[in-house]
């Protein structure tokens, strides 16, 4: 079953236009990397495919079920503890209670920090707290830019783990990354170059 | 979307946001103490330019004390959504299955017990201060109130419309002062009124009823005004 | 109906259609306008109490009014451009915002030319003056926000939002500060109140706001077009029209 369809989608950025022509179908148990150079509309065409971009944004994309997104910024408020920036977290989707979030904090080794104010984090905590959200969040369909930078080994190795569990459990995830292929022969690339207007 | 089924109800979505806010305001106390303290100073100064002088001064004190609270009210309202917008919580409300309208209505309403409820609260004082007769402390305080969800909404607005522009600042003091007026001018009169043991009951009424419709529409406007924002 | 808003919404048809209406309109505006003021200023009667300096009336009045009416033409625009995505609703409202705010200002400086004969000084805050001077600042918002997006289809958007919100305001501001007006000023100054005016001064004036409408029409067409023009400069069909001309 289809999570997203993207129909032919371009971009245009003031009076420049970036991509065209992509269209692409996202079913759920498959993993989808977006590649391509700095600049060449990675981050733009993943905030297209989420709605929110809409300006300058042709074509078509229809998305069936829940969404993760998760940006550059990660939506973290610094003088909240990383469990109150859990509990209220803007997107407004999980309602989870305290043993869940501890739970959740403790799967990204920040057991004992749950009550620190995440301006005190260092910037892969922070990170850390912002990944959180995949053990708590319902959605199917992740839409993850950049998940691995500010990650030091550790935690790049249980973003793949978690990310592998999601696509088994018949979910499906895009992501961007600067880095070659981490999940082989289970995930398919879309090379933005083909899409340069 | 309409295809997501949310797993909170609306209310506890409100909820939820207005928490986050409250908790981050009540966690940088400087941010709620600022616009008091500014109100504080620019009260000083008015004795200062126009002379000690007590009659003159307790009839300004009523346009005086409102248009400061004004002013204050225009200095925050900057603030409002510029660190949702840098911490990317902006991009995560336009994803969340709940109306913006209602999710930033619960940000406004946060901000606005943190400074314009306060505000009001604290008014009385400024206002003993410049002389205001004791008839008009209550009505001062009770026009603040209500005046002041109109000058937070419309303030969440111009924040709404400039949050993503460099140098938004005095683009949104434009924005906003001509919004303003009415409240102003019906909220000097409350007070004035009651001075003078005149009408004020209805001034007050104008008041609320600008409260009301500002809090059915503005809503709507500044959540379309941070969909343009988060999209540029 | 559909059909011609899709029609005003393809730049071609436009710059074909507007070209011809200005070429009609222009001429048209600038007879109003001779007639409306050789009529007004030298025709009608001086008045009983100002003598000849109430003649000014007659630039003053239709700049207020066409800038007021100018106003909701802007907010009609956005609410188009917000609720169908039609290109040419943002151009309207981009084109209306300047003009609007020059006709806004030419309604203040002659009122407060007319003002120092009348009240003897060059700036009463008088209810209409006021009002006047607010919607300059709410035109120039509008302005000033269209030019600080950098992204102007964004920048529509959001000065479609702020007019929409204006026009709700603008009868509120008006009836406060007519209200705040009387409550600060005996009622005896106010003499320029809701006399009425003869017909032979009234035709002149109709004429003149006529006159102005037009010119309004015109110059926001022409501002249109200059942009239209703009925006789809690499495009083929203006290429055509260059090695025409």
């Amino acid at each position: 079953m289809p999570l997203l369809t993207a129909h032919d989608v371009g971009i245009e950025r003031g009076d420049r236009r970036l991509l065209t022509g992509v269209s692409l179908s996202i079913n759920s148990g498959e993993l989808w990397q977006l590649v391509g150079a700095n600049g060449v509309g990675k981050t733009s065409l993943l905030r297209a495919l989420s709605g929110l971009a809409r300006l300058g944004v042709s074509g078509e994309v229809q998305r069936h079920g829940s969404l993760l997104y998760l940006g550059h910024a990660s939506a973290l408020k610094l003088s909240l503890t990383a469990s109150e920036n859990l509990r209220y977290h803007p997107a407004c989707d999980v309602e989870a209670c305290a043993e869940q979030i501890a739970a959740a904090l403790a799967e990204v080794s920040l057991s004992g920090l749950e009550d620190r104010p995440v301006g005190t984090l260092s910037a892969g905590q922070k990170r850390r707290v912002a990944l959180a959200r995949l053990m708590l969040s319902p959605a199917s369909l992740w839409l993850l830019d950049e998940p691995f930078t500010a990650l030091d080994a550790a935690g790049c190795e249980w973003l793949e783990r978690r990310m592998r569990e999601h696509i088994a459990a018949n979910g499906a995830a895009v992501f961007t990354s600067h880095q070659p292929s981490r999940f082989g022969a289970l995930q398919r690339d879309l090379d933005l170059k083909h899409h340069v207007a | 979307m309409s295809h997501d089924v949310p797993s909170v109800s609306l209310i506890a979505a409100f909820a939820g946001q207005f928490a986050r806010h409250a908790k981050a305001l009540i966690n940088s106390p400087a941010d709620v103490a600022n616009p008091l303290l500014f109100f504080f100073m620019v009260v000083t100064l008015f004795p200062l330019g126009l002379g000690p002088d007590p009659e003159r001064l307790s009839s300004m004190a009523p346009g005086i004390l409102w248009v400061v609270a004004l002013l204050a009210s225009l200095m925050v309202s900057g603030k409002l959504f510029a660190s949702d917008f840098e911490d990317g919580s902006l991009e995560q409300l336009m994803l969340s299955p709940y109306p913006l309208a209602i999710l930033a209505l619960a940000e406004v309403a946060a901000h606005w017990f943190a400074t314009g409820a306060l505000l009001a609260l604290i008014a009385p004082v400024f206002g003993v201060m410049l002389g205001l007769p004791s008839e008009g402390l209550l009505v001062l305080t009770l026009s603040l109130l209500l005046g002041s969800v109109c000058l937070t909404l419309i303030g969440a607005l111009g924040s709404a419309l400039t949050v993503s522009i460099r140098r938004g600042g005095l683009l949104l003091s434009l924005l906003i002062i001509p919004l303003n007026v009415p409240v102003l001018i019906f909220g000097t009169t409350a007070v004035y009124e009651a001075v003078v043991g005149g009408n004020w009951v209805s001034w007050l009424a104008l008041l609320g009823g600008l409260a009301l419709g500002s809090l059915a529409l503005l809503p709507i406007a500044i959540g379309a005004a941070l969909r343009v924002s988060v999209d540029t | 109906m559909w059909t011609i808003i899709h029609k005003m919404g393809s730049p071609p048809w436009f710059f074909r259609f507007s070209g011809a209406l200005v070429r009609w309109l222009l001429p048209l505006t600038i007879a109003l306008l001779c007639v409306g003021a050789f009529w007004g200023l030298l025709i009608a009667p001086p008045d009983f109490r100002q003598g000849n300096s109430y003649r000014i009336i007659y630039i003053h009045v239709p700049a207020a009014v066409v800038a007021l009416a100018g106003y909701y033409v802007m907010a009609f625009a956005g609410a188009v451009s917000l609720i169908w995505r039609i290109k040419m609703a943002d151009v309207t409202m981009r084109a209306a915002a300047p003009v609007g705010a020059a006709l806004t200002a030419i309604a203040l400086f002659t009122g407060a030319i007319w003002g120092k004969p009348t009240w003897g000084a060059w700036w009463v805050w008088d209810a209409r003056i006021t009002s006047m001077l607010l919607l300059f600042f709410l035109y120039l918002g509008v302005v000033a926000l269209f030019e600080a997006y950098e992204n102007k289809t964004a920048a529509a958007r959001a000065c479609a939002v702020l007019s929409l919100i204006g026009t709700v305001n603008i009868p509120i501001i008006y009836k406060s500060v007519d209200w705040w007006y009387s409550l600060h000023q005996p009622a005896s100054i106010k003499f320029m109140g809701e006399s009425a005016i003869d017909s032979s001064m009234l035709y002149p004036l109709l004429l003149m706001i006529a006159a102005f409408y037009c010119l309004f029409v015109v110059a926001v067409l022409l501002n249109m077009r200059a942009e239209v023009l703009w925006r789809h400069r690499e495009s083929g069909w203006i290429q055509q029209l260059v090695e025409r001309a």
